[in-house]
């Protein structure tokens, strides 16, 4: 130990100034970085904990003179915000089930099948997994309203399947293509169906799988806009996002900004939960729906 | 063996027949699906597009050939949504890739604070653009927005600027909230190309002496390109459709229309069904040209 420390200063100071400079010019661009990702989050905390008539005032206040959580109550009071949230998370929630269910039938035939057509159908998912929502929605919407779902979660459940399903079966087939083929093979030997295969074989290896693609497709369940806004016309079946971007104040004229922040801040702060918890695999799964294709 | 009935290879070619025909059970679930959200709906934005249909008189329209398409290429504001898109677009996907990659690279170098510094960029990929752009929105206040606020500090500005009032600084504004939504998604894409470059080529590079700038142009780079091309055609798609952002900013502000804000305006505002079918099969022309330059650029890799 004396030995080293005795070494290491001299090591140091061996180092030129311009390994310092660098040093500290890379971690003034990582706190710029920072900096620049949090602030908004930090202005909505902020304008949120802020009543309105200290929000409307010049000059402005970096930190809320008497902290409130007046606006929080008033989103759940004054506006159908708890519905809001519970249509989003019905939506969403169901979607993602029903995009794991069909799938993953989907994804076993792609990723472990040989047969003639594969080529076809994968185009096809690829296809539909790019399909711009507008370019479908006309037909959509008068389908949605002769079937009788219109303004309701069925509607949407539906609808947000031509985006989660094809993204479910493009994400999965590239998991099941990676579970080793003994696997099925001697389940098949022992005689199971392939329903059992299915469920009591691949399934389980292919668990992190369906974490991974059952949270990317739920967070874009949750923040679809284009579908919720078109095919929903009251407030109290909208889902969170439509709720947001629609939030109406006393007046006409102004817009309840400390409430639209504050409704804000209770959709961002889940979201934020599942990102640090699911860190790791949403970015491989980001990266798998993308990169790997 | 010889002496059985079925030889191996009459019996693999019907095992083989067997299991095809399972594949495609598992597959039917979401080929119906595909079918009844996609294709269907797509095949029915295509019949009104050739009609005068509306919502306003429902069962009473008619066939009337071309016309809505003739109408869409004088269409002023068809036009104006088309610049305002490729404008949107063009920027975005520059400037999120430059500073993507910065951003990717300074993540993918070893620092203190790496694993915090990657949950954040994660944070505003989460959230819902219109959470973002609400909250960008008021940040943008004229009066009472924290922007202008932050500008006249530093003396960046004499005045304060209504940013989404003015059509010169509107659609810049709201470029400014797609790059601080959109960014993250771009860096992490590419530091998982990074990722994939090992590192002993650069160690290599060093001991040649080759400059950390002439590493970054001769290795870095070309090494990353499928990542680069990947990302670049994701976003571009995507951007191409933007809607969330802008109908939440301007709305249909002409300044800023987009052509999916158009189309949604021309279907529900004006029920105009004909038209605004019309307008979705000309953006499914113009997406649908850069995914198939996608499909078949990328060699996607099926097995």
């Amino acid at each position: 130990m004396a030995v080293s420390s005795r070494v290491i200063p001299q090591a140091r100071a061996s180092r030129s100034w311009s390994f310092w400079l660098s040093r500290v010019l890379f971690y003034l661009v990582v706190l710029v970085i920072f900096i620049y990702t949090i602030f908004p989050f930090y202005w909505a905390i902020v304008t949120s904990l802020t009543l309105p008539s200290e929000a409307f005032q010049t000059p402005i206040r970096y930190w809320p003179q008497q902290p409130t959580f007046q606006n929080y109550i008033s989103v759940f009071t004054a506006q159908p915000f708890a519905r809001n949230l519970l249509n989003s998370l019905i939506v969403a929630g169901g979607t993602v089930i029903l995009s794991l269910l069909i799938g993953s039938m989907a994804a076993y035939a792609l990723g472990k099948f040989r047969f003639r057509g594969k080529q076809i159908v994968m185009y096809a998912v690829l296809g539909v997994s790019m399909f711009p929502q507008i370019a479908v929605l006309p037909g959509l919407f008068t389908l949605v309203r002769s079937l009788g779902i219109y303004n309701t979660w069925w509607g949407l459940m539906f609808s947000y399947l031509i985006f989660t399903l094809p993204f479910t079966v493009w994400v999965l087939s590239s998991f099941v293509r990676d579970i080793p083929g003994e696997l099925e093979e001697a389940a098949l030997v022992d005689g199971a169906s392939t329903a059992q295969t299915l469920r009591y074989v691949l399934l389980p290896v292919m668990a992190p799988g369906l974490v991974t693609t059952g949270l990317l497709a739920f967070i874009n369940a949750w923040n679809e806009f284009l579908f919720a806004l078109t095919f929903t016309i009251d407030n109290h079946s909208r889902t969170v996002p439509v709720a947001i971007a629609l939030f109406g104040g006393a007046s006409a004229f102004e817009s309840p900004w400390t409430q639209i922040m504050a409704a804000s801040v209770v959709v961002t702060i889940p979201l934020i939960i599942l990102v640090l918890i699911f860190q790791q695999r949403i970015v491989a799964g980001l990266t798998a729906g993308a990169v790997k294709g | 063996m010889a002496n059985m009935p079925v030889t191996p290879r009459q019996k693999s070619f019907s095992l083989a027949q067997n299991r095809a025909r399972t594949a495609w059970l598992l597959l039917l679930p979401t080929l119906i699906v595909i079918l009844l959200v996609a294709a269907y709906p797509l095949y029915r934005t295509l019949y009104y597009s050739f009609t005068n249909a509306s919502f306003l008189q429902p069962g009473q329209e008619h066939g009337v050939g071309f016309a809505n398409y003739i109408y869409l290429f004088r269409d002023p504001t068809w036009w104006l949504s088309f610049k305002n898109t490729i404008i949107f677009t063009v920027a975005t996907v520059i400037l999120e890739f430059i500073l993507g990659l910065i951003i990717a690279l300074v993540i993918n170098s070893n620092f203190q604070g790496r694993g915090l510094m990657r949950a954040a960029i994660l944070v505003p990929w989460a959230i819902p653009t219109v959470v973002s752009s609400q909250m960008w929105k008021w940040m943008y206040n004229d009066v009472f927005g924290v922007v202008n606020d932050l500008m006249l500090r530093v003396h960046l500005i004499h005045a304060p600027i209504a940013w989404i009032g003015n059509a010169h600084t509107t659609l810049g504004a709201i470029i400014a909230v797609d790059i601080w939504k959109t960014t993250p998604f771009v860096a992490l894409l590419l530091l998982a190309g990074l990722q994939t470059i090992p590192s002993d080529i650069y160690e290599a590079a060093k001991v040649d002496g080759a400059s950390v700038l002439r590493q970054f142009w001769q290795l870095t780079l070309p090494l990353l390109r499928p990542a680069i091309l990947v990302t670049l055609i994701f976003r571009t798609l995507d951007a191409l459709r933007v809607f969330d952002v802008i109908y939440v900013m301007t709305g249909s502000n002409l300044a800023t229309i987009s052509l999916s804000v158009y189309n949604q305006q021309q279907l529900i505002s004006f029920a105009a069904l004909g038209y605004g079918s019309a307008i979705s099969v000309m953006i499914f022309l113009v997406i649908g040209v850069f995914t198939v330059i996608y499909i078949t650029s990328l060699r996607v890799r099926f097995d």
